[in-house]
């Protein structure tokens, strides 16, 4: 699952991957016309809307692309460097940026590619913006503050509208296709012998702006993976035809006591009741976490036995299934979740009479409450063990 | 041989890809203005480390044990993006030492407009975190709040004050 970085990709090898991706950058942007500050400015005066094509549709491909392949589970959204917000700062930064693009006729990733192939305007702009950031940098103290004010963290922008994010994507594809007519006719008008769209083939055009209308759709109604899935495990069809190894309480408290190497208890109800009671050992795992990739270190070693708990059998259950359904083995679930563990081991009805066999595993579950409510109280001083991890990723600019 | 530019959806699809790859590889997007920053670092640390160390802004990316400025990524991927662009412009026959602009405008004008453009999309992107590429482009592409908001005040912007310099480039 993607990202390869840190994990499979070294920090060094990263270099060469960023050159790679670099050199296919600048050869598209060469292609794409993007190498010419007229062509450029042009968005901004009616006579060549190439820059506002080649934009939209290089987002709208990479958005969809990056939705489907976390839909399929090939890419980790969360692992995802995602550019926070500093929202006043942000907009500041883009007006200056629009001045800069009017006056200079490139932005820098344009001006880089423009330069290698020797436009001699391309290089000023990047030494003027090599002196724009000196000054910045010298400056800096005079509106350090203002840099850092209205630091909103790595928002998304469908949570910051308040809708869906399929609802987001279809909205912004439908925006790309409706500039992309309009700004076409506008093109032909300003520039009636020599607008660029006058070579398009329309029909083409067409069908293609049809087909990523009906993309946009379809992400309408696509579910989240997490939702997906859920979805899928606990219908009643999956449950018969699938199954998954079940452990009872009094053989996990056998285990707990021993403390059996090969167990790990992964605890998947709400931080807050995990915090409340925790078995000895266990790790507290959120749902949501489960579709990334920062629990493959704890959940990927098939050698040890995962037993999953939730809150009763149901939540256990689905859990389990969904552990399996992301292709980790050796899963097990406890018996009718931590309920049944707080009823039988941790708080067990003792029943005097009965036969030999009742007598021996009530004397078992008498010791091994007293055992495992002590083993719980000394490991409550300690640091609670919450499985997820820090974002490694470093982006931005 | 001149041959003509790419058709724009094409490209746009194409370069989109490529914003993918970087995405699932390496989990991050593309970007450009970031190399401008580490150049402007290691320079100045370069010439005055001291007064490097000490300041505010570049303070937390020199000094000891911090890799030098320019073995970053961004920089990497702006060493290709050179490259890249020098392959296309071969192959595509458009190699040539020459300045463009709008025709009422003389090349002297052009190169010191330019370099002020230049300034301006360097300030400009240290507030905003990023330029046209790494925080509009790679933002909007990672659904982020920021990309959106980069992008409609750069074009929002462009747009209201293009008038006021239409002798640049009509």
């Amino acid at each position: 699952m993607g990202p390869f970085v840190p994990e499979l990709i070294s920090d060094q090898l990263n270099l060469i991957v960023a050159l790679l991706i670099g050199i296919a950058f600048g050869f598209v942007l060469e292609q794409a016309g993007f190498s010419s500050s007229r062509r450029l400015a042009g968005v901004f005066y009616g006579y060549d809307f190439t820059v506002l094509r080649v934009f939209f549709t290089a987002a709208v491909t990479a958005m969809s692309g990056s939705l489907l392949l976390a839909y399929f589970g090939y890419l980790d959204l969360q692992s995802v460097y995602v550019n926070p917000t500093w929202l006043i700062p942000a907009i500041v930064g883009g007006v200056i940026m629009g001045f800069g693009f009017i006056i200079g006729g490139y932005c820098p990733g344009t001006s880089v590619c423009a330069a290698a192939i020797g436009k001699i305007d391309a290089m000023f702009f990047i030494g003027g913006g090599i002196l724009g950031v000196f000054a910045f940098g010298e400056l800096y103290p005079l509106y350090h503050t203002f840099y850092e004010s209205t630091a909103l963290g790595p928002i998304k922008v469908f949570d910051s509208l308040g809708i869906s994010q399929g609802l987001f994507a279809f909205i912004l594809i439908a925006v790309a296709v409706g500039a992309f007519t309009i700004t076409t006719i506008i093109e032909k008008r300003a520039n009636k012998s020599s607008a660029p769209s006058l070579e398009f083939k329309l029909l083409k055009h067409k069908i293609a702006g049809a087909g990523i209308i009906m993309l946009g759709v379809m992400f309408v109604f696509m579910p989240s993976r997490q939702a997906h899935l859920t979805e899928k495990v606990q219908s009643a069809s999956y449950g018969a035809s699938h199954s998954v190894k079940i452990i009872s309480p009094d053989d996990l408290a056998y285990r707990i006591i021993d403390k059996e190497n090969g167990v790990q208890v992964v605890d998947m109800r709400l931080p807050e009741q995990f915090s409340a009671l925790a078995l000895p050992g266990s790790v507290n795992v959120q749902l949501k976490d489960l579709f990334g990739k920062e629990l493959t270190p704890i959940l990927s070693d098939r050698r040890v036995v995962k037993v999953v708990i939730g809150q009763n059998e149901d939540d256990s259950k689905t859990a389990a299934f969904l552990l399996q359904e992301l292709g980790y083995e050796n899963v097990a679930m406890l018996q009718g979740g931590l309920e049944n563990f707080q009823h039988t081991i941790l708080m067990p009805k003792i029943a005097i009479t009965g036969s030999r066999w009742d007598v021996d595993v009530n004397n078992f579950r008498t010791n091994a409450s007293t055992t495992i409510s002590q083993m719980i109280a000394n490991a409550k001083n300690k640091q609670p063990k919450i499985a997820k991890q820090e974002k490694k990723i470093q982006g931005g600019c | 041989m001149k041959t003509k530019y790419m058709n724009p959806y094409l490209a746009g699809f194409f370069l989109g890809l490529v914003l993918l790859a970087a995405i699932f590889v390496t989990g991050r997007g593309l970007g450009a203005s970031g190399a401008i920053k580490s150049i402007v670092i290691a320079a100045v640390d370069g010439v005055a480390p001291a007064h490097a160390e000490q300041s505010l802004f570049y303070g937390s990316y020199v000094g000891a044990g911090k890799d030098n400025p320019l073995k970053s990524w961004i920089v990497f991927e702006i060493a290709g993006v050179l490259i890249g662009g020098f392959l296309s412009g071969l192959i595509s026959g458009r190699l040539k030492f020459v300045s463009e602009g709008g025709p009422r405008i003389s090349v002297r004008s052009r190169w010191i407009f330019a370099a002020i453009g230049g300034a301006l999309f360097g300030i400009g992107a240290q507030f905003a975190r990023g330029c046209t590429s790494g925080a509009a482009l790679t933002g909007m592409a990672v659904l982020s709040t920021a990309g959106f908001v980069t992008m409609m005040a750069i074009f929002g912007s462009g747009y209201m004050i293009a008038f006021f310099f239409r002798k640049l480039w009509i």
